[in-house]
């Protein structure tokens, strides 16, 4: 389609403006990460740090046990998201492919789930959690991401294994395959991309995730690292504001590095989950 | 692998047939599903049930003397609460505050990017940089730029010679804006994704023709785009108004609820009840109302899916 030289001038302008509002309070958390004490007192703050340094970092980790609670952080992600797609990728072929009663209550339940005011899980939650001696441990924290990311997993598989052609499946049982054989060695190598990109999904959830680990975990030594990274911020909200700002760009650093690697496959899933539900 | 036999169910035609209907009687299904069931059940479905029973009882934290059942009495102290409808209203007009913008700027952002443009991928990028942080680091971001000493909105504004700037975060008239300005940022991304794969499942032969018979841009997208995006719309902004409503650490991070709880979420004023004063049975109950009310907007969008569904 061709569009006239102003209205591609309009666009471009529009384009500038959103990457403009969407860099920009990156760009400074990076800019005061590197800054200096001086250029942070400063009345008339600079973008880009004159005398930039590393102090900022080192002091971070002075002031709180970061490498703990991002070691801490790391357990529960990948516990959550190994077990999460362990227990939703046989569900989620089941849904795709059959339609019993069972595959509809499910999908209805991820649905819902959605909607879930998570004050209303997490008091039974604790009180359960207390019970089973639960209570401020990885394990606890980790079991819950495993069903908080289950919706998402599924819907993201179910998309997956609907794009798998049941006629090869069906070939393979024809060929004499069995049914724990066709799944082996048809299904699943096929579902393998899709798989890891749930899983790595469900790792930055978890590694992003903030209230359950508030109210789940209480002894300094057990806290993630979102949870650890509020302690920066003081009780009357003032804040050192270099250090904060060093831990904060680590912290997010995972992440950006699996939605960099992952952003096509995970936009495809949560499409084909969308599309196809 | 070859397939010996053709069966005539593989041929193109009949590729797109129902799903098997199996299942029912077979037990194999239940060794597939019970591994991910019964988690849910124990730790989702149950606490929501129990959550509920909760809310008709005066449980609080760390209390010798049994729970007992008070019948429908959280939900009467709750009528009277002002503090909570409060919050209650805040927590609806951050939700539509911020999900009104947030659709319209993703919708602009994703029309954008179905276009033909040169810096598309620096803004795909880009889009997924919000997706990615934390709520936790969204929040301390926004704190940095909010500032009033050295953070860069005010050194625009000083710049710009418009006034010295102020406190954002802390003032009683701004701070609700300036946290709805963060959850819009914050919430872009899943939206334009969304909205985008709407788009690109609009027919391209659509707009071609609408274009050759001279339709202008905005009658080809009230015409062409709109009618196939509005399902994928609909239900995009019915999770996001929910999600919103929900919404907890961007804003406990970015204030707590201050300034004199004017961002006081209803999801923060729970907590609170909760997790500061133990209230275990009356914080069920907000979260009983809350539920209801977001069955009631999931009621409305999904009848108004299904309605667009039988017109198109």
């Amino acid at each position: 389609m061709r569009t006239r030289p102003a209205a591609r001038a309009g666009q471009y302008a529009a384009l500038l403006a959103y990457l403009i509002f969407l860099a920009f309070p990156f760009l400074w958390l990076l800019s005061t990460a590197f800054k200096p004490p001086r250029e942070l007192g400063s009345l008339h703050p600079t973008w880009i740090p004159r005398h930039p340094t590393l102090a900022n970092f080192r002091q971070a980790f002075e002031e709180q046990p970061l490498l703990h609670a991002a070691l801490n952080s790391l357990l529960a992600a990948l516990g959550a998201a190994v077990v999460a797609v362990l227990v939703a990728t046989p569900m989620a072929y089941v849904m795709a492919r059959h339609r019993t009663r069972l595959a509809r209550a499910a999908s209805g339940w991820v649905v819902v789930s959605q909607a879930f005011p998570f004050v209303l899980i997490i008091i039974p939650l604790f009180l359960v959690l207390k019970r089973l001696r639960l209570i401020d441990s990885l394990a606890g924290l980790t079991l819950v991401y495993v069903v908080w990311s289950l919706p998402f997993a599924l819907w993201m598989l179910v998309g997956y294994v609907r794009a798998v052609p049941a006629e090869l499946e069906e070939a393979a049982a024809v060929d004499g395959a069995g049914r724990v054989r066709t799944l082996v060695s048809v299904t699943a190598p096929l579902l393998a991309p899709g798989i890891a990109a749930t899983a790595l999904f469900a790792f930055v959830t978890a590694w992003n995730e903030f209230f359950f680990a508030l109210v789940l975990l209480k002894s300094p030594g057990n806290q993630t690292l979102p949870v650890v990274l509020t302690h920066f911020i003081g009780a009357e909200g003032v804040a050192d504001l270099g250090p904060l700002a060093a831990a904060a760009f680590l912290a997010t650093l995972p992440s950006l590095v699996v939605f960099a690697l992952l952003q096509r496959r995970i936009t495809q899933g949560l499409i084909a989950g969308a599309v196809k539900s | 692998m070859t397939t010996p036999v053709r069966s005539p169910v593989t041929s193109p035609v009949e590729a797109r047939r129902p799903p098997r209907r199996t299942g029912g009687r077979d037990h194999a299904v239940w060794f597939l599903v019970l591994p991910a069931l019964i988690p849910i059940l124990v730790l989702s479905v149950g606490p929501l049930l129990y959550g509920i029973l909760l809310s008709f009882t005066d449980a609080q934290s760390g209390r010798t003397s049994p729970t007992r059942w008070i019948g429908a009495l959280n939900f009467q102290d709750l009528l009277h609460d002002t503090l909570f409808w409060e919050s209650f209203r805040i927590g609806l007009v951050w939700a539509v505050g911020v999900t009104v913008p947030q659709f319209l700027l993703a919708l602009g952002l994703a029309l954008l990017l179905d276009q033909d443009l040169r810096l598309r991928w620096l803004a795909r990028a880009l889009a997924i940089v919000p997706w990615a942080m934390p709520e936790v680091v969204v929040g301390i971001m926004w704190r940095l730029v909010y500032n009033p000493d050295a953070g860069i909105l005010n050194e625009t504004l000083r710049d710009l010679g418009l006034g010295d700037g102020r406190d954002w975060l802390s003032g009683l008239a701004t701070a609700l804006p300036a946290v709805i300005v963060v959850g819009v940022w914050a919430g872009m991304p899943q939206t334009t994704v969304a909205l985008l794969a709407g788009l690109q499942n609009t027919p391209r032969e659509l707009h071609e023709a609408a274009a050759v018979d001279g339709a202008g841009a905005w009658r080809r997208f009230r015409t062409v785009t709109w009618p196939a995006l509005r399902p994928v719309a609909l239900s995009i902004t019915a999770l996001n108004l929910i999600w919103n409503f929900n919404s907890f650490a961007l804003v406990y991070v970015l204030t707590s609820g201050g300034p004199g709880g004017k961002t006081r979420l209803p999801m923060l004023f729970a907590y609170e009840e909760a997790f500061r004063y133990g209230q275990f049975g009356y914080a069920a109950a907000m979260g009983c109302v809350m539920v209801a009310v977001i069955s009631i907007v999931l009621a409305v969008f999904l009848a108004g899916r299904l309605k667009g569904g039988e017109d198109a």
